[in-house]
């Protein structure tokens, strides 16, 4: 199951732990978004994320998006590698614009 | 294979597109170039195309596909719909509705139906020049190269092929992840550039974490083929839309996926661009309509809508007629609901039913004497009745879809007898109950290539005689009195008097010497056996119809007649009861008796001794200096008992006859449920059905034309000369 980790209240950050797909995406749209509305600014720890789908990236797309639509900083940290391999196959790097390191392991396009 | 039920909507539907299509194509030959009906007829074949895909019924789409190919290129401008091609297209429509109609019943297109629809493609493609459309064949390499090298300045540079897919909502639910495809055609090639796209995720309080918005569109390299690239979708095909582009497929074609998909025309053709999809030059090429308009050795295939009225900025516009579009589907879907006829005869089989209960309450609220409880009756009878009428409407139809069918047989039946024939529609949105409608169309059809056969003329009598060469059909309705009325008219020969009573006096119809009016004569053309051509064409003269269309008409309790001015042409007249279930009645007693007459027949009613009295020993009544025939119905129904002191006649008109019936109560309207009469008295012309009263009595209704019939039968016989009916009436 996911965890939310609130661990500073003041820095407003957040880590997701475990799971961020289908089965969980209900319960962590409610709680990405409680996270924040209580702050102006927030770092997403993805470093614990185990699983990541579709639905997962969807999820983060529109905490993104909402961000973006409250004039909120929002920065994803610390992707773990099924964060990375999604992000990189979906091109969406761009889009959530955090430093990433994409570790290419094919030359010609993205054989994954 | 197919469940039923969806067949059987697909049968349907298919029905109703190929009539649009027929309509459209007759539309088209006479009128041409019309860039919406040309739309329409693209649209019916491409949506049968659809559905018949969807079923996987390959014979269907195979045929349509080539019709449709063409139709694209009229579409586009890129070939005049000529009357020889719309032609071609009738023949083509025809075919299809043998081929729906074999599905239909489940059965094999015989051998010769199979070589005329390979005869057709055949004809159909080589309008398309032979260079066959890429987009729908398999054989993804042949085509490529054959594409190159016929116009290889319309293909898009690209190497790689190019897949579009927008992701249904439930395919979370349905528990597939979107990203797995993409890893599944990773095995088949290398992924060049993906685009995700998350326009269509919602904002953050509308959007629901288990719902799908996600699509992608990607650039994908490899050496599949299209249907090894296709079967990785295989398993979310039913859930997604897929659009799959080979290789230098032309600029046309991502002018289709760009119009095809949901998103804005800007924003695709960037993501194109990104894809490294389209160069910038070639995305302004698939985005440049008007150019693409321009320049005729390129044949865009796209869904382009509007290309003729097409204006700068043509992104704009093409986005707008999407968006239009979009609203006129959602429109007609709900407008229109798929009934089955048979719940709604239940419907009015209750309704009925609630009328007949309403009135017993009513006449036990009336008893009762108590003011409160007749008001509540008074209000629910409104009620009901308003229901009824509701529900009578539900079955109503315009008689405009029948009425242009004829076009198609006017069409044909010119063709064959080489006469140049119009035809004319008028009333179109007159509208009756459907099983009048579905039973109209046999004797009309009759009616109409009798009148093309025997009517009109050729062209040089025609033109001898002063006429236009080319004749004209109406076909022409209206309400009247209760009724409906349809009229067939042409602008022939008219009737010629002396042949038909010759032949009717030769047939023993009528003895020699009779005096007949001309009407009378007219209509002895109904009579069985009787036919005056001197040619018996394939079509009519036989002498079988006229009296076969009588019967038919008369089974649906209206009547026929018809008025001929020779040289000048004749109108034939249909008068059909509106309606076959429920009625407004009037409510008449004689004796004991209650009879009803259908109040749309009723003109007036009149205390008999406000009258001059009788003239002319009980047949004739003088109404205002009008000579009104009128019968007693204590008389006509052989009732016992004394006259009673004030008789009422109530005037009924049908059609142009009038009459008067003696009675002895007027008890007021009633709304009549007609119940159909048993067997036994299918002789009794003078009485139309029965109904139950409020009391659960019985009462009979009066069929007023049944019954005048009846009194000017049993006058004609009582009397050696007879009375011009209409003349004085």
């Amino acid at each position: 199951m996911p965890n939310l980790n609130n661990k500073t209240e003041q820095s407003g950050r957040l880590a997701i732990d475990g799971e961020l797909t289908i089965y969980t995406a209900l319960e962590l749209k409610d709680q990405l978004l409680a996270g924040l509305s209580a702050t102006e600014e927030l770092e997403l720890d993805l470093s614990a994320v185990g699983e990541f789908d579709a639905a997962g990236l969807q999820l983060l797309v529109m905490v993104k998006q909402e961000a973006l639509a409250l004039g909120k900083a929002l920065r994803f940290t610390g992707h773990s590698p099924v964060v990375l391999d999604l992000l990189d196959l979906s091109g969406l790097a761009g889009f959530f614009g955090d430093p990433l390191l994409f570790v290419h392991n094919a030359v010609e396009g993205k054989a994954l | 294979m197919i469940p039923d039920e969806y067949l059987q909507s697909f049968v349907v539907e298919c029905g109703e597109l190929l009539e649009a299509m027929e309509e459209a194509l007759l539309m088209v030959e006479q009128a041409a170039e019309d860039p919406e009906i040309i739309n329409a007829i693209f649209r019916a074949a491409h949506t049968i195309k659809g559905s018949a895909g969807m079923f996987g019924l390959d014979p269907i789409v195979a045929f349509t596909h080539a019709a449709e190919s063409v139709l694209d290129q009229v579409r586009s401008g890129d070939m005049a719909m000529t009357s020889a091609l719309a032609a071609l297209f009738i023949e083509a429509h025809d075919h299809l509705v043998i081929l729906v109609c074999h599905i239909a019943e489940g059965s094999q297109p015989t051998d010769e139906t199979d070589n005329q629809g390979k005869g057709l493609i055949a004809q159909l493609e080589a309008y398309l020049g032979g260079a066959a459309v890429a987009e729908a064949s398999v054989d993804m390499p042949a085509v490529h190269q054959a594409t190159v090298e016929r116009e290889g300045g319309d293909a898009v540079g690209t190497d790689h092929w190019h897949i579009s897919l927008r992701f249904g909502t439930e395919v979370f639910r349905n528990g597939m992840d979107p990203f797995s495809f993409v890893r599944c055609l990773t095995t088949l090639g290398s992924i060049v550039e993906l685009v995700t796209l998350i326009d269509a995720i919602p904002p953050a309080q509308e959007m629901d974490p288990e719902t799908c918005y996600l699509g992608f569109e990607i650039s994908f390299s490899s050496d599949a083929d299209k249907v090894a690239i296709d079967s990785v979708f295989n398993f979310v095909r039913s859930d997604c839309l897929i659009r799959i582009l080979p290789p230098r497929s032309k600029v046309s074609e991502y002018q289709r996926l760009i119009q095809d998909l949901p998103e804005q025309e800007m924003r695709l053709g960037e993501i194109l661009l990104k894809c490294g999809t389209l160069t910038p030059e070639e995305l302004e090429q698939v985005l440049d309509f008007q150019a693409a308009q321009g320049e005729n050795q390129q044949r865009p295939i796209g869904e382009v809508l509007v290309e003729q009225h097409m204006v700068s900025p043509p992104v704009v516009e093409a986005a707008l007629e999407k968006q239009k579009q979009v609203k006129e589907n959602k429109k007609t879907e709900a407008n229109l609901i798929r009934v089955d006829a048979e719940k709604l005869d239940e419907l009015i089989n209750l309704v009925g039913e609630l009328i007949i209960a309403g009135a017993g309450t009513n006449m036990i609220a009336r008893r009762a004497n108590m003011a409160d409880l007749t008001e509540s009756t008074a209000t629910l009878s409104r009620l009901v009745e308003e229901v009824r009428d509701s529900a009578l409407a539900l079955r109503m139809v315009q008689i405009g879809g029948t009425f242009n069918r004829f076009t198609r047989v006017v069409r044909d039946v010119s063709k064959e007898l080489g006469k140049d024939i119009d035809l004319v529609i008028s009333g179109g949105d007159t509208e009756l109950d459907k099983t009048v409608v579905e039973k109209i169309g046999d004797p009309l059809t009759h009616l109409v290539r009798n009148s093309m056969d025997h009517g009109i003329e050729n062209a040089e009598l025609r033109l001898a005689r002063g006429k236009p060469a080319k004749g004209t059909l109406r076909l022409n309705a209206y309400h009247d009195a209760g009724s409906i009325v349809i009229e067939v008219s042409d602008d022939g020969g008219g009737l010629n008097k002396e042949k038909i009573l010759g032949k009717a006096i030769e047939r023993g119809l009528v003895s020699e010497g009779a005096n007949l009016s001309d009407k009378e004569i007219y209509n002895l053309i109904f009579e069985a056996g009787f036919s005056t051509a001197d040619t018996v064409s394939n079509l009519s003269g036989r002498g079988v119809g006229m009296d076969v269309v009588r019967r038919n008409i008369q089974a649906l309790r209206g009547s026929i007649d018809l008025d001929s001015i020779e040289g000048q042409g004749s109108t034939i007249r249909i008068r059909l009861p509106l309606t076959l279930a429920i009625i407004d009645g009037f409510m008449v007693g004689v004796g004991n008796d209650v009879y009803v007459i259908p109040l749309d027949m009723v003109v007036e009613c009149i205390e008999l001794d406000a009258w001059a009295g009788d003239e002319s020993d009980g047949q004739y009544l003088n109404l205002r200096g009008e000579v009104l025939p009128y019968r007693r119905l204590r008389d006509h129904f052989d009732k016992e008992g004394d006259r009673v002191q004030r008789e009422n006649v109530v005037v009924v008109r049908y059609g142009e006859h009038k009459a008067g019936l003696v009675v002895d109560k007027l008890m007021g309207e009633f709304q009549t449920v007609i119940k159909p009469l048993g067997k036994l008295f299918r002789s009794e012309k003078s009485i139309g059905g029965f109904t139950i009263l409020g009391s659960g009595e019985v009462a009979l209704i009066v069929d007023v034309p049944g019954l005048m019939g009846q009194i000017e039968h049993e006058r004609e016989a009582g009397e050696l000369v007879s009375f011009p009916r209409s003349g004085a009436v």
